[in-house]
């Protein structure tokens, strides 16, 4: 069912379920380093492949880095918890049970505010939770890239045992039309407060931050919530919204239809946008979690969470707040910088000197459409803040116009060097001798004569047109604002 | 006296003075379990050139002049669920046959360098699980005292191998009794020290939150010598306690009751107890008031709840902690054989590579977790738990130490009691408690039997890090027997 259509008829309601691999040096139970890309089964050791005798201690960092998460989500610390075993067999997953927590997390009852549309909303944290990774299981053969179907399947368990932090929000209701928004502001949002707490590289794109969405439909004045899907391998911010908007219709559409929600978990596919069936929960697992009796409970004490509390840096919905004033745009101007993951290059770029406008529109701008015509966020551009500055100062000191800073900009991402060597190499400099430029006007006079007649009889606004010949002729050395001032002049019209 | 009668700290004594070397010590063990092993069946591993290489090192830093501690040069049996990098490791399963661990159990590691000399690794009940070593998938251990008898379980291998003078020293785990059921039915000395006194990192597990590796030995001394070798906090082992290891050898070495206060625990006696234990345990309790001890009775209520409670937590446990064995990265693979899918390969795998307790406990832990269940099974056996330890808490503002006899019986006839797990389970009757509160106790020889004449253990409990305690009564009671026999209780054994 379309979307309007499906939110004429419907409500929905969200939730979603974070995990985050923290950066810490070592695994969660053991000493084997986290680094990505390792040839594969590099990074075990017996505790990780869980050979008969080995047994797990738990990183003080990772509980650290929790904490902090748990901390900058408004959240309760718990003063004494418990690891738990949740109990399955999977081929990736060495001693066939995950250790996680169960019904004692670190961190609960929090909130994540965020802003969507100029306004704010609140999303509940109703958990936040420290586990470790599975391993990374490859099927080989087979259609689907799925277990079920392939020749085999190779696992590789570098990834066995890196600390994973569950964030779990409490049903988001009250979305409406904005849910897939509101979802990818969530999430976005929460990579953020991940970012400024520097506990995870938070890279969508390299799994280190995946996200399972929960979508329930209920019809418009119905109280009772519906039965919900849980939508997994959603692995870019703008999958996340995209997948509720798909599921919104693919539900809409059953319930629309007399039919009803079958409680499932869901793969989304990116090539299609869309969501297909996996495992039921009729077919769901008994996990009999327990408490991990190889870990001693934790117990943060009083003190240190207080002093944790007190160390958080400046979280970045206040960040935004604040450069908003500093910078002095408007909350909408802010929300679409923050939507590009613009904020930090910008402030960067400030930072390095140049005016926030000016910073500003060029990331928003220029940059903002070469990243998307390359497909790569901004980040990935191969131009730094501090070379951006250096472009609006030679803007703003006369030595470039708009037009050739673009050229200049170009010739950087191309990798032709630093602005000052593109401007050399390239010979692009706003042309200030006066002779050459009075030249250039003169032609530009004799070659318009039309438009040079229209100035002279008052259509002031003409002198658009010569203006531009200019700065055609010169191949947009000239400086624009000096040639307007002199045609006027030799047209005796005053400005 | 020939060196396998020697006890331990003999052995270390005459290896450190020169007069005989750890060489010579290995070889006359290896002579005796060539012996006596084709009647006994204590040992799943024996590789007599590791041993003698071992041996020869120990010999060559004490040549060097490396400082070497009391047990240097000693031999040591291992139950074949600690970790060796240079023997097989099997936990008495199928599942595991031939597996070379790639790293020591902290325990076996302590012991290495401390310079004990390995013999081989000890039989046990599959994944130490079982009162009468008969749950192996190696075949039976004997007992010394009566080869138709079970040498007790799970650490059956370790027990009959001390008592049959195959080594002076073993290891054990106990997760319920696995050390001092069998210490108590081979006559001998076993100790099951404060949970987290003792290592767990390379103990294949049972259950983890039960085992605990301990010390077998003929003397009382030698079991605290041993006991201290390998103790102390591992950082390895979340759960091992960082304090100090309790001073048990001096303790060994004082072995002294007078004005001590010992609790009879009211539970542990009548029906069901064997009247030849009771007999024994009676004359124990009046030679330590003879000794000067102040000898009370205790009633612990929760005591008679803890079977049920550990037949509920244990087994929990277990079925997680063996779900590793799944055919994927070590041990038994059955039916790969292109076509089958992983799970068909693992249910494959772990049906015929357990036997059927480790099957029986596997099915019960994953009914007693289950979602629906798991509040009136695991969650209730946890509340029984802590009553138990409540019990022993109380007591121990009464008492000292707690005593009863370590079994309701003798050993067992093989075979007697092998279709009958609940009569099996019985075994443990008065040795769970303390391994559902943490504490600490030991089995020490007080007899034999007037009905059979096979040996009869008590057991004497202490508070948690209070190990010491059981080391000064157990020696106080070896001192006073060992006068009134004028030897050792082994020394009645009939000889192999």
């Amino acid at each position: 069912m379309p979307y309007d259509e499906a939110l004429e008829r419907f409500e929905p309601v969200l939730g979603l379920e974070t995990h985050v691999e923290l950066g810490t040096a070592s695994k969660m139970f053991c000493a084997c380093p986290t680094t990505f890309g390792a040839p594969p089964n590099t990074h075990v050791c017996p505790v990780c492949l869980a050979l008969p005798g080995a047994l797990p201690t738990a990183n003080a960092t990772a509980i650290e880095s929790t904490i902090r998460i748990g901390l900058a989500l408004n959240c309760s610390i718990a003063e004494w918890c418990r690891f738990a075993r949740k109990n399955y067999f999977y081929p990736d997953m060495p001693k066939n049970y995950q250790i996680s927590q169960y019904d004692e997390p670190l961190c609960f009852d929090g909130y994540l505010d965020v802003e969507v549309d100029g306004r704010t909303v609140r999303i509940e944290i109703e958990r936040v939770h420290l586990e470790e990774d599975t391993g990374k299981s490859t099927h080989m053969g087979g259609a689907t890239g799925r277990i079920h179907g392939a020749d085999y399947s190779i696992v590789d368990y570098n990834r066995a045992g890196i600390p994973l932090v569950e964030i779990v929000t409490k049903p988001i209701p009250g979305t409406d039309r904005l849910a897939p928004e509101v979802a990818r502001a969530y999430v976005t949002e929460l990579r953020e407060v991940m970012r400024s707490l520097g506990v995870s590289d938070v890279r969508m794109e390299e799994g280190s931050m995946r996200c399972d969405v929960n979508v329930s439909l209920m019809p418009r004045g119905a109280s009772e919530w519906g039965t919900r899907t849980e939508t997994k391998n959603v692995n870019s911010l703008r999958s996340v919204e995209r997948s509720v908007r798909s599921e919104i219709e693919r539900q809409a559409g059953i319930l629309a239809a007399g039919g009803r929600i079958v409680q499932e978990t869901r793969h989304f596919h990116e090539d299609t946008g869309t969501t297909t069936s996996g495992r039921s929960k009729e077919e769901a697992q008994d996990y009999r979690y327990f408490p991990e009796p190889d870990l001693v409970p934790i117990a943060p004490d009083f003190a240190w969470v207080a002093a944790l509390k007190t160390a958080l840096p400046e979280l970045p919905r206040l960040k935004r707040k604040r450069l908003q004033q500093e910078w002095g745009v408007s909350g909408l101007d802010m929300e679409a910088m923050h939507n590009a993951d613009a904020i930090d290059l910008v402030e960067a770029t400030v930072s390095a000197g140049a005016p926030p406008a000016d910073a500003r529109k060029w990331w928003m701008g220029e940059l903002a459409r070469r990243a998307n015509e390359a497909g790569v966020p901004l980040s990935a551009l191969r131009i730094t803040p501090d070379e951006i500055a250096r472009v609006c100062a030679m803007v703003a000191g006369g030595a470039l116009n708009d037009k050739l800073a673009r050229q200049v900009l170009e010739g950087v991402l191309n990798g032709e060097g630093s602005p000052d060597d593109v401007v050399a190499a390239r010979g692009l400099q706003i042309v200030n001798d006066e002779g050459e430029l009075s030249a250039i006007i003169d032609q530009v006079l004799a070659d318009n004569a039309d438009a040079a007649d229209k100035v002279r009889s008052g259509k002031i606004a003409a002198v658009g047109a010569l203006v531009g010949g200019v700065m055609k002729a010169s191949r947009g050395k000239a400086d624009a604002g000096r040639a307007r001032e002199l045609i006027l002049d030799k047209l005796g019209v005053s400005g | 006296m020939s060196l396998i009668h020697k006890t331990a700290a003999e052995l270390g004594a005459l290896i450190a003075s020169g007069e005989t070397s750890a060489v010579e010590v290995a070889q006359a063990h290896l002579d005796r379990i060539a012996a006596v092993e084709p009647q006994v069946n204590a040992f799943l591993h024996v590789d007599a050139e590791t041993t003698l290489a071992q041996a020869r090192r120990v010999d060559e830093r004490r040549a060097a002049g490396e400082e070497l501690g009391p047990l240097a040069g000693v031999p040591i049996a291992h139950k074949d669920v600690f970790t060796t990098t240079d023997m097989p490791t099997t936990a008495g399963s199928k599942i595991l046959e031939g597996w070379r661990p790639p790293y020591d159990a902290t325990v076996t590691r302590r012991l290495r360098e401390a310079g004990l000399v390995i013999l081989g690794k000890t039989n046990l009940d599959e994944f130490a699980m079982g009162s009468s070593t008969e749950n192996s998938a190696y075949g039976v251990t004997r007992n010394p005292w009566d080869l138709s008898r079970i040498p007790g379980g799970s650490s059956g291998g370790s027990s009959a191998a001390v008592a049959a003078y195959e080594a002076p020293l073993s290891t054990g785990t106990d997760t319920g009794g696995s050390i001092r059921q069998p210490a108590a039915v081979t006559g001998i000395v076993g100790m099951k020290p404060t949970y987290g006194g003792s290592s767990r990192y390379g103990l294949i597990a049972f259950a983890s939150s039960l085992d605990t590796p301990g010390p077998f030995a003929r003397t009382v001394l030698d079991a605290a010598l041993l006991h201290e070798a390998f103790s102390g906090h591992d950082a390895l082992d979340s759960t091992s306690i960082d304090a100090a290891v309790p001073r048990v050898a001096e303790a060994a070495r004082e072995g002294d009751v007078a004005g001590l206060r010992i609790g009879v625990v009211k539970e542990f006696g009548g029906d069901g107890y064997q009247p030849g234990v009771l007999a024994r345990f009676r004359e124990t309790v009046e030679l330590l008031e003879s000794l000067g001890a102040k000898v009370v009775e205790v009633s612990c209520p929760s005591f008679t709840t803890a079977l049920p409670a550990y037949y509920l937590i244990a087994p929990s446990e277990c079925s997680s902690n063996l779900a590793r064995f799944d055919a994927m990265r070590y041990g038994l693979r059955v039916g790969d054989d292109g076509t089958r899918s992983a799970e068909e390969v693992m249910a494959l795998t772990r049906a015929q590579g357990f036997g059927p307790e480790v099957k029986r406990r596997i099915i019960l832990g994953t009914y007693a977790l289950s979602s629906g269940y798991y509040d009136a099974y695991y969650g209730q056996a946890q509340k029984v738990r802590t009553l138990i330890a409540r019990d022993f808490e109380a007591a121990f503002h009464q008492v000292d130490v707690l005593i009863s006899p370590t079994t309701p019986t003798t050993a067992f006839p093989i075979g007697e009691r092998a279709d009958d797990p609940m009569a099996m389970y019985l075994a443990d009757l008065c040795t769970i408690p303390t391994n559902l509160a943490g504490n600490a106790a030991i089995s020490v020889p007080c007899g034999l039997a007037d009905e059979d004449g096979l040996p009869v253990g008590l057991q004497i409990m202490a508070p948690v890090l209070g190990d010491d305690r059981c080391y000064r009564v157990g020696a106080a009671v070896e001192r006073a027997l060992t006068d009134r026999w004028g030897g050792g209780l082994l020394a009645k054994a009939p000889a192999l």
